[in-house]
């Protein structure tokens, strides 16, 4: 028995290594493939869906026959959400892997540390979800240094845009709210978010009544919510990301009778109910995408794809992931080459409708050089809703779907 | 209004980190294990009891007693596999036996951690509250679960004072705490005492870690603080002096709170902190420890 079962395991084994000679073989002789670096936090939500998202995009690609000929290949990084490990797999993906791009993070900290590591090695590379205004700022200072970044997401300027753009007509003109309180946590990212609510908010007609600044550690938020009622505003803006679950819960088990709208990041993941409890009911946060969204005629199918391929939806930071390989295979096409200097003259030129919406990249005269740009008719962003435990868009009123919800225990104090 | 917030808030946090420092105490205390995987284990229980609620779907009480049970065999594998494995070798020197145990469950908390985070991700999980909805108490909009988790941990601590105290086992996991030596001379054998002892810390650890979960939420992360915070606490207190990390608990706890609430959420440990500082000058034994 044993012996039968040890040659038929020979046998597989034989087999199976046939099948790598003999692929390994065919892809020798084809040209050779464009390489993608793909560096992620493998173990948080928002994170994980970014390398599954450029391989789905890859093998799409390359079921389509690939670039002129050339496959594309994802070669992916767990940098355990810490800058060290990114700029160490950085380094692994250029020199020893030969990636020709990298897409990397969504940790703003993360996103800045390898800022110069990809204009030392020169290669082109773009964040799918980081949004510190300093990422693409640093491209405008120092253009020919630093010309090989790109932030494939929205800026934390643009972001305070977008959820100040969706409070005017939700919270101001339809429910006529007045005042709000804004509660970040301390990161980089939320420095120039806070200084875009501070500065949009009064514009739409939302008084700033305070602002509350707490460290990302934070797990008892009650003498915070405390603080909030105690200046008793319409609304609470939220700059939040690296915490999540704890204040919503939180929010829903003490009754807050306040809403929350604004930026919640892992709000924006499908698991997010469940991580709660359904705690996000009522949750109104803002995204670029979302289940069943048909932002562009792209989105829905994307998301459906991935869903089916690996159980679940994925995260804001999966769809820019999968729109950027697209681009890149997109701009490798046109410059007919993957030089680096080529690459980037191309992706400058990007004008590449992905699943949320029509991606431009700022030019050099522009403050925030080479970030995606921010707009009607290019990306505008929504505003969802947690409702009976599903992700419903309710901004801008192309997509929405349905009006806004509050579950019983927030009190609105205007109508 | 705003005391009578502090006074209920410190109180409910208070009561928690006294459960989860009871148990880490306990087994400094009988036998001179200090537990580095206590976070860990805390974490283990409360991630179990979410994953059994909301993928499981066992519902909310199976769900808090899986989460129990899985602290609790947590805990007999870090005796098990870790601890004991060191305190029987004969190749490591007895006194660096202590170095050993603290390096060793530092990194089985560190391989729990992990495997916790790539198995659910790292972030934050909340287990659903045994009890829902608020209650106005002196005019402090109260949730009833916070007042549960206050009566839970008092509760499980004045039956773990009862144990200790009234029953032949609890007498012999007292005796031992005092001299293990004269334990042994009595005719009982340490090694069950010990059995006893991390079945206890297992039950303690697991239900602070399931109403902790309830309470606040935990992620991966947790772990590193939930061990520092029972640290401190104990050492505060008093290192193996149960009564000292009660009190310990309470002092962290409202110190906490009263920052959190009349300075800034965002220094809220760091006052605690430098009252364990200026203890270990003035009184390094702490509160109420003996040695």
């Amino acid at each position: 028995m044993k012996t039968i079962l040890s040659g038929a395991l020979r046998m597989v084994l034989g087999a199976a290594s046939l099948g790598v000679l003999v692929t390994a073989s065919g892809a020798a002789l084809a040209a050779d493939p464009i390489r993608i670096g793909v560096i992620a936090e493998a173990q948080a939500i928002a994170g994980a869906s970014i390398p599954q998202a450029a391989q789905l995009a890859a093998d799409e690609i390359n079921a389509s026959g690939g670039v002129d000929g050339r496959k594309i290949e994802i070669i992916s990084y767990d940098n355990h959400s810490s800058s060290a490990d990114s700029v160490r797999a950085f380094q692994r993906a250029v020199n020893e892997d030969k990636v020709n791009a990298v897409i990397a993070s969504y940790i703003s900290e993360v996103v800045l540390a390898l800022e110069p590591w990809a204009s030392r090695l020169k290669t082109p590379f773009v964040t799918p979800g980081a949004a510190s205004n300093e990422i693409s700022k640093s491209v405008h200072a120092d253009y020919e240094k630093n010309k090989y970044t790109f932030h494939g997401y929205l800026t934390s300027a643009a972001l305070a845009l977008s959820v100040c753009d969706a409070a005017k007509e939700l919270l101001v003109d339809k429910m006529h709210m007045k005042s709000a309180v804004i509660m970040s946590e301390d990161a980089a990212w939320t420095k120039p978010l806070d200084v875009g609510y501070e500065e949009c908010l009064p514009k739409v007609g939302l008084k700033v009544l305070d602002h509350i600044r707490f460290s990302p550690d934070t797990t008892d938020f009650t003498p915070i919510f405390n603080k909030i009622e105690g200046s008793k505003p319409d609304v609470i803006i939220t700059g939040i990301s690296h915490v999540g679950v704890q204040p919503t819960v939180q929010w829903k088990n003490q009754q807050v009778p306040i809403p929350m709208f604004g930026i919640s990041s892992q709000a924006t993941n499908e698991t997010f109910g469940k991580d709660t409890n359904q705690a996000a009911e009522g949750v109104l946060y803002q995204g670029v995408s979302g289940p069943g969204v048909a932002v562009t005629p792209k989105s829905v199918p994307f998301a459906e794809n991935f869903k089916k391929k690996f159980g679940n939806y994925p995260s804001y930071a999966g769809y820019t992931a999968y729109d950027e390989v697209y681009y890149i295979a997109d701009a490798a096409k046109r410059a007919g080459s993957t030089d680096a200097d080529k690459l980037v003259a191309a992706l400058e030129k990007t004008d590449w409708e992905g699943t949320i919406g029509r991606v431009q990249f700022y030019g050099k005269d522009d403050p925030f050089t080479h970030s995606i740009k921010y707009g009607k008719g290019l990306i505008t962003g929504l505003m969802l809703q947690w409702q009976d435990g599903k992700q419903i868009a309710v901004w801008p009123k192309e997509v929405a779907k349905t009006e806004i919800k509050f579950p019983s225990f927030v009190k609105l104090t205007t109508n | 209004m705003r005391a009578f917030q502090i006074l209920i808030d410190g109180f409910a946090i208070s009561a928690l980190y006294a459960l989860g420092a009871t148990g880490f105490t306990l087994i400094f205390g009988v036998s001179g294990v200090l537990n580095l995987s206590h976070g860990a284990i805390m974490v283990a229980a409360a991630v179990a009891a979410w994953a059994a609620a909301s993928i499981l779907n066992v519902g909310t009480y199976a769900g808090a007693l899986i989460g129990v049970a899985v602290a609790l065999i947590t805990a007999f594998a870090t005796y098990f596999a870790v601890v004991k494995p060191i305190q029987d070798s004969r190749r490591i020197p007895n006194e660096e036996k202590e170095i050993f145990v603290l390096t060793g469950t530092l990194l089985w908390g560190i391989m729990i951690q992990e495997l916790i985070a790539y198995f659910f991700t790292n972030n934050a999980k909340t287990v659903l509250p045994i009890v829902e909805g608020v209650v106005d108490i002196l005019g402090v909009r109260t949730p009833k679960n916070e007042i549960f988790t206050a009566i839970v941990c008092c509760l499980v601590i004045a039956l773990l004072w009862l144990l200790v105290n009234r029953t032949r086992t609890g007498k012999a996991v007292l005796a031992a705490s005092m001299n293990p030596r004269g334990v042994t001379l009595l005719g009982l054998e340490l090694t069950n005492i010990f059995i006893v002892v991390w079945a206890i810390y297992g039950v303690l650890a697991g239900i602070a870690g399931v109403l902790l979960g309830m309470f606040l939420g935990v992620s991966s992360y947790s772990v590193g603080p939930l061990t520092a915070s029972a640290f401190s606490i104990v050492v505060l207190g008093g290192l193996g002096s149960v009564s000292g990390s009660l009190i310990a608990a309470f002092v962290v706890g409202y110190l906490e709170t009263i920052t959190a609430y009349l300075v800034s959420p965002a220094y809220r440990t760091i006052p605690a902190l430098l009252l364990l500082v200026v203890v270990m000058y003035i009184r390094p034994q702490g509160l109420l420890g003996r040695r």
